[in-house]
């Protein structure tokens, strides 16, 4: 696609300024007192429930002991906490400053950081695996993590987060330059957890780097998955997908912010809700900016929806500060299940409930294939189909 | 031994302008081994005949019957009529995304028979009868109708037809849209599925050219919704070389 000559001659008259003027992407600031409270009216709140937050997003304590985290590393991995000089130097990383009060909190409170450090040209075979385990949905704590992977290093992390906590969570990633780095974070809490988290990777030079959002348990999960780029021929991949239940808020955020010319983004989340009130957002912004020369961007949201009373939003932003690029392109849909798909498939002797786990299955099967590990991929059909079994499947047991 | 008898079926769409009567009368008895072809003009109903039999939603019955060997049909859930041994080969097959024809034909086997099929023949039957049609052993591994050609798609209509084994099959202008080598290669599936024992087809076209590989034991001529000349497969001869104006002009008069 490209940008159409009145669209790119108003670019060409506006002042050449750096700075963009959204009110998606505030300055960051380290310092807690730059950000207010949020009340629920700004841009970027407007869709969380606060009152469910348990304080995370004001200021309810980060000190709660109400997760347990532990890992497998992998030979040439190196896993562990870090506390003191070396945790406060790893805070803002990822070449970024908090832009919400709580994200700066975590940074500033949060006296430990747990780090994961794939040194330069290794290639790790297995996953590293973190499992985090939350034990009181009623304590509050915050995390800050740091994912590094070395220059021409290669090396896929989970996030595996399960159990009851409320927890606030910085995660920044730091992809060196030439580097092949996914990180699956796996939302796979208790009814009543609240997980409020921020995802900031750096994309360096030719790197790669694949972040998958799946989101399954939870009471209400906020997650925003953040990408900027430290050099040229960067490239992103951004999938989510998120399964809401009943009274569930699932929020998915993504910013693919163009620093640097020709780089990609290319970002897909799906999603599916069954039962009353089970509410999913999804805010994709992309930002070209001026000197994003060459890039490539695609963001595309789809929702499934199983039943009556749940709610979907799906807002795609893009921000274009310059014509000279390869492609940009959007798509977003929200729809119940589609007539002809159920009719063909019964047709063929198949009831109306294995129609519907089919097409659902099938809505998920691409995107599961794309996290491309195949551990996850195997555990995520099995999840899809035990969520299917709260609605779908339901009336075949009865 | 199967029947599948249509009796005075009268069937309604729902319009803007409210409900419209498509079918006005169908009344037709196929036995055991015959094929029936029902040829007929655009917009005389003959894909609303196909649709109302196999149940779809937007279609409502006003009049009539359908049975199978005596089992009213019309009783029946869509996947209640496959299973009951009614086959719909589709006009426009539709794309489920994501859902393999591999996993798609063993779903539906297993829903028809009751029972999962035999893994090892089953395997050996799926690739024999894709290879029967020409179809590549990697086509199992696609999206079902995700991306397939037109032809690719009857195609894989009439693998079905072959791997599911229903008594009595409707096919729903299969032959259009097709050249001439693939409607060979579609002709060659249906008349393999007729050699079969006991085994009905209603043969819906717009063109007598299918007739030619699918030799029809009777010819109806659809017109208005209802059936408006029957005759053997001379009949089919008569419509390539005159049409079918001689059955619309007291219509427009």
């Amino acid at each position: 696609m490209t940008i159409t000559d009145s669209v790119r001659s108003a670019l060409e008259q506006a002042p050449a300024l750096d700075k963009v003027e959204s009110h998606l992407h505030p300055a960051g600031s380290f310092d807690v007192a730059d950000h207010a409270v949020p009340t629920g009216r700004e841009e970027i709140w407007r869709f969380t429930p606060l009152k469910r937050l348990k304080g995370l997003h004001a200021d309810a304590p980060l000190d709660g002991r109400n997760v347990r985290a532990s890992w497998a590393a992998p030979e040439g991995v190196t896993v562990g906490m870090v506390s003191g000089d070396e945790a406060a130097d790893l805070r803002g990383v990822s070449g970024w400053a908090p832009n919400t009060r709580f994200t700066a909190r975590v940074l500033a409170e949060v006296p430990a950081t747990l780090l994961v450090d794939v040194p330069a040209e290794v290639e790790a075979d297995e996953p590293i695996v973190l499992e985090v385990d939350g034990t009181d949905a009623d304590a509050t704590s915050g995390a800050h993590v740091v994912l590094r992977f070395g220059r021409h290093s290669k090396a896929v992390v989970v996030l595996n987060h399960t159990g009851s906590a409320a927890v606030a969570a910085v995660v920044e990633v730091v992809v060196a330059d030439g580097a092949e780095a996914s990180v699956v974070s796996i939302q796979d809490w208790a009814d009543d957890a609240v997980h409020l988290s921020h995802h900031q990777a750096r994309v360096g030079r030719d790197a790669t780097y694949k972040h998958a959002a799946i989101s399954f348990g939870g009471d209400v999960v906020r997650m925003d998955a953040n990408v900027t780029y430290d050099g040229p021929g960067g490239s992103a991949e951004l999938l989510g997908l998120y399964f809401a239940d009943a009274g569930q808020h699932i929020e998915h955020r993504i910013f693919a912010d163009h620093t640097a010319p020709r780089t990609k983004s290319n970002a897909i989340y799906k999603g599916a809700l069954q039962g009353e009130k089970a509410h999913t957002v999804w805010v994709g912004n992309v930002l070209i900016r001026k000197v994003a020369e060459g890039i490539e961007t695609y963001e595309e949201n789809r929702n499934l929806v199983l039943t009556d009373g749940c709610q979907a939003d799906s807002i795609p932003n893009l921000e274009i500060e310059t014509g000279e690029i390869e492609g940009a392109g959007h798509a977003s849909a929200t729809a119940r299940f589609d007539d002809n798909q159920l009719f063909y498939l019964q047709s063929r002797g198949v009831s109306e409930q294995e129609a519907q786990r089919l097409v659902v299955h099938g809505f998920f099967n691409d995107l599961i294939r794309k996290v491309g590990v195949p551990s996850i991929e195997e555990r995520l059909m099995t999840t899809v189909e035990a969520e299917l079994a709260k609605n779908v499947l339901k009336d075949l047991s009865a | 031994m199967s029947k599948l008898v249509i009796t005075d079926l009268h069937v309604t769409v729902d319009t803007e302008d409210g409900p419209k009567e498509i079918l006005k009368g169908v009344t037709l008895t196929i036995k055991e081994g015959e094929t029936h072809a029902i040829m007929g003009p655009n917009g005389s109903g003959k894909s609303t005949l196909a649709y109302s039999i196999a149940g779809r939603p937007k279609y409502t019955i006003t009049g009539g019957s359908v049975t199978l060997d005596g089992q009213d049909v019309l009783a029946l859930s869509v996947d209640e009529r496959a299973r009951a041994g009614l086959f719909l080969a589709m006009q426009y097959p539709v794309e489920v995304p994501g859902v393999s024809v591999a996993n798609f034909l063993r779903t539906a086997k297993t829903a028809i028979d009751g029972e999962a099929p035999k893994l090892r023949t089953w395997v050996k039957d799926v690739n024999g009868a894709l290879e029967a049609l020409n179809l590549d052993a990697s086509f199992s591994q696609r999206s079902v109708n995700e991306g397939f050609s037109g032809g690719e798609k009857k195609r894989h209509e009439i693998a079905q037809l072959e791997l599911l084994d229903p008594q009595v099959a409707v096919l729903d202008e299969t032959d259009s849209g097709l050249d001439i080598d693939a409607l060979k290669i579609v002709s060659e599936g249906v008349n393999r599925f007729r050699a079969r024992e006991g085994k009905g087809v209603l043969l819906i076209t717009h063109y007598t050219r299918i007739l030619r590989y699918i030799e029809p034991d009777y010819v109806h001529v659809f017109v208005d919704g209802k059936v408006a000349e029957s005759g053997g497969k001379e009949l089919a001869d008569r419509l390539e070389a005159e049409g079918y104006d001689r059955y619309l002009k007291p219509a427009s008069a």
